[in-house]
């Protein structure tokens, strides 16, 4: 690889990667990220090669990011006609070889189905799912393999790095993206462009700048799936923003648990050194810039901004007063900028298309797209980019399919830890950064946790709270020990034991908790009660009144039991059962000792849906069981 | 010495001769080598870089990742992020636990398994998710553990 020294050079690296990619040869795409590869899509890769070498076809066959619909990965296109199947399995490649990319033939099984009209859709972007989305961001996944830096330059990659660095001074590129009013896609929304310009005003050098890939909110997976499957951008964007702040060195803090991620952006980086877009002298601008990767070692509180860049210190990564702005005093106490994933992501199409572009997307304080993980009870799980202020109920409905199995909406929980619930009440609501904070809960990193009706709410603010618990660094009192009895609390409630009080006691101290710590996962640990006993007090009460659990979830507070009308005897619950609880016999009534009961659920799991015999009871005594005598099942059930 | 080569830990701690703050990248890389941090190779890393042990202790203890306990044969992470928290992540746990009589962060006595839980693998859309040695096992049952715990021996 030669070193690319000017935008005239890149753009005839783009022309002869083009030139050299025949658009008439036929191209087969696999999606690869980390749930396809955990659903066999390195099977399906190695099918894909094997038969295409067997039959000496001359097909060209790339790898891909995450293409966000994770649901019925691994997903597999062909082009050019651009046909999409889902749910591909090795055996299903010879097929799929013969029958499409010879002969033009389409397979329908491997089609998607539309679940209300059931018709099958061959084209990927005529799938709802991603139909009602605008991929700003994350629609270059598809199209590129995240290893091959030159897929992202044959798309016009790194052509906004060229323009910021060849036609536009720092100051320029800073006044971009101010005017642009991108706000922080990682938790509070801040803008970047203020948060850049106070870190390249302030006194010190060296300056440093920081991605933030440490996505500690359980349930969201945008970032991963940025920097998997578009590194490129991500760093792009980063050296921009080192041009325009004046950074000479960044760093990338990634969790640990995304093994591949780092993987791919330790490629990236290598291969952007060798084109000359990182290190000296960059593209011929006289801009010096590198990289390196930090992997976080597992801790939510990691992920704040000073806790993060006392993690790259080599340090244990606790947060500290906010006095200090770190883009005074950051990395080893010099300016340094943090900003999330898809953040970053976003500079390059700011200085592409302008910032009026840019503006006229979304709503008046929150501008462009967001990236949502749409996860939980809903349909088509996946990720899920719309401009900000489209309304929850199209993002779950239309996008997202609606709620599995046919169950009723409950809420929907947003912000992960920092965040909380929704109720159907605000399913039109625009979803945006003021709003979402409006209605109590906030837009974090963008989660996304649909629940249907089965979800218990108390459950879900004790699993919050149990998970802060957990993370709290325990460096200040309210939020270390704030916490420790709001989860007692919670406890006691969950288990039946809640008191007259109990509500009003969570409340009291979550105001404590929420004025006096140190840091942001202190000040809105609460949130998550405070939302749901807001929007669901009365299941509290039900919990503490009536030790009713009314979605039957809280194991303390439910029992199983066999209606016997309804058991046909087919000995599956007595045969599964962990515990020996269950009595019967061939053709006799099964019935549960609720003595030896420990409420698994499995007999309710396992259960033939045309009995539907087991059943769970809250807040009312189960019936005695049937006397021995009665257990006989004589007529035969229909 | 319980069976740990010295070798390995020194290979480790020349790769990053000379840069800074490198500690917990360090430990990540005996992590991953041993699958635990031994006390051998906290004392080798202080004698070589002169850190004080209380200080790499003070840093094995905070992250979740490091242990200073040895893992089993097999490593269980259950995820129970939100996602599979409502998607009864809890419920497989609470099987995984009855069935091997331990809790999260415990080892079985025969050091067959580890168990642990994680905050979201990024899969949810597979959820419940249940990892063992780096295999995911997607959309768990209650009544599948038994047959998936018996896979490893
Ligand atoms: C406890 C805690 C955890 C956080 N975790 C993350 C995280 O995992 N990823 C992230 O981008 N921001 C996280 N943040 C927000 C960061 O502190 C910071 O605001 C953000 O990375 C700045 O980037 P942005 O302005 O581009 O959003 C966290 C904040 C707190 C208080
Ligand atoms: S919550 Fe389990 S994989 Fe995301």
């Amino acid at each position: 690889m030669a070193r690319i020294r000017s935008k005239k050079d890149l753009l005839k690296l783009q022309e002869s990667i083009l030139a050299e990619r025949r658009v008439d040869k036929p191209l087969i795409t696999l999606c690869s990220g980390t749930a396809c590869c955990a659903t066999g899509s390195d099977a399906v890769a190695e099918a894909i090669k094997a038969e295409l070498k067997k039959q000496n076809l001359d097909v060209v066959f790339r790898r891909t990011g995450c293409h966000g619909f994770c649901e019925r990965g691994p997903i597999l296109t062909i082009y050019p006609q651009g046909i999409c199947y889902l749910n591909v399995k090795p055996e299903d490649i010879p097929e799929i070889i013969n029958r499409t990319v010879k002969s033009n033939e389409i397979i329908d099984r491997l089609l998607y189905t539309d679940p209300n009209t059931g018709k099958r859709i061959a084209k990927e972007s005529e799938i709802p799912f991603y139909k009602y989305q605008t991929r700003l961001v994350l629609g270059d996944n598809v199209r590129i393999d995240p290893r091959n830096i030159d897929d992202y330059i044959a798309i016009g990659g790194y052509q906004a790095l060229a323009k910021a660095l060849e036609d536009m001074t720092p100051e320029q590129v800073l006044e971009e993206v101010k005017k642009a009013n991108l706000r922080g896609r990682g938790g509070g929304g801040f803008p970047a462009g203020r948060k850049w310009e106070a870190t390249r005003n302030a006194p010190g050098e060296p300056k440093y700048v920081v991605v933030n890939c440490d996505e500690g909110d359980p349930g969201a997976y945008m970032d991963r799936s940025l920097m998997e499957g578009n590194p490129h951008r991500v760093l792009e964007g980063l050296i921009i923003g080192a041009y325009a702040i004046g950074a000479h060195h960044g760093f990338v803090y990634v969790r640990q648990e995304y093994p591949l991620a780092v993987k791919n952006l330790t490629i990236a980086l290598d291969q952007a050194r060798e084109y000359g877009f990182l290190g000296e002298d960059i593209l011929g601008s006289g801009f010096q810039f590198d990289v390196c990767i930090h992997r976080g070692a597992g801790a939510f509180v990691s992920g704040e901004s000073s806790a993060l860049m006392t993690a790259i210190e080599g340090k244990v990564g606790e947060p500290r007063p906010k006095y200090i702005h770190t883009s005074e005093s950051g990395i080893w106490e010099k300016p340094s900028d943090l900003n999330n994933v898809e953040t970053w992501a976003n500079v390059p199409l700011i200085i592409q298309r302008g910032a009026d572009w840019f503006r006229s997307i979304g709503t008046e304080h929150s501008k462009g797209t967001k990236i949502f993980s749409l996860v939980g009870a809903v349909n088509n799980t996946g990720l899920v980019e719309v401009p900000m202020g489209t309304t929850l109920r199209d993002i779950i409905y239309k996008i997202g399919g609606g709620i599995r199995d046919g169950k009723k909406f409950k809420a929907v929980q947003t912000g992960g830890p920092s965040g909380g619930v929704i109720p159907a009440q605000y399913l039109d609501a625009p979803v945006d950064f003021d709003e979402l904070t409006m209605l109590g809960s906030m837009m974090g990193s963008g989660g996304m946790i649909v629940m249907d009706e089965d979800t218990c709410i108390v459950d879900i603010a004790r699993y919050f709270v149990d998970f802060l618990c957990d993370e709290s660094c325990g460096k200040c009192v309210p939020c270390r020990e704030g916490l420790k009895r709001m989860r007692e609390i919670l406890d006691r409630i969950v288990a039946g034991r809640g008191r007259e009080g109990d509500i009003e006691l969570l409340k009291e101290i979550a105001q404590v908790m929420k004025r006096a710590s140190l840091c942001a996962l202190g000040t809105t640990a609460a949130n998550p009660t405070l939302s749901t006993i807001r929007y669901f007090h009365d299941e509290y009460e039900a919990h503490i009144k009536e030790m009713r659990c009314p979605a039957l979830v809280c194991k303390d507070l439910i029992s199983y039991y066999i209606q016997p009308d309804k058991c046909i005897a087919c000995l599956l619950c007595l045969k599964n059962c962990p515990s020996g609880a269950i009595e019967g016999g061939k053709r006799k009534i099964h019935v549960i000792d609720q003595t030896k009961c420990i409420k698994c659920g499995i007999c309710y799991e396992v259960c033939p849906p045309k009995a539907r015999a087991v059943v769970k009871i809250s807040g009312k005594p189960v019936p005695p069981p049937l006397p021995e005598s009665e257990r006989e099942i004589t007529k035969r059930k229909k | 010495m319980e069976g740990i080569d010295p070798n390995r830990v020194d290979e480790i701690i020349d790769r990053y001769r000379g840069e800074r703050g490198i500690l917990i990248q360090l430990l990540l890389d005996i992590q991953a080598e041993f699958n635990w941090i031994p006390r051998e190779a906290i004392m080798r890393i202080s004698e070589r870089l002169h850190i004080p042990k209380s200080h790499i202790y003070r840093i094995a203890t905070f992250y979740k990742t490091l242990s200073l306990n040895p893992v089993g044969r097999h490593l269980i992470q259950v995820c129970l992020g939100t996602a599979c928290q409502v998607r009864g992540g809890p419920k497989i746990m609470d099987r995984i636990k009855e069935s091997l009589g331990i809790n999260e962060g415990e080892t079985t006595p025969d050091m067959r398994f580890t168990l642990r839980r994680v905050n979201c693998l990024g899969c949810c859309a597979m959820g419940p998710v249940v990892v063992i040695d780096g295999i995911y096992h997607g959309k768990v049952t209650p009544s599948e553990v038994k047959g998936i715990l018996e896979c490893y021996k």
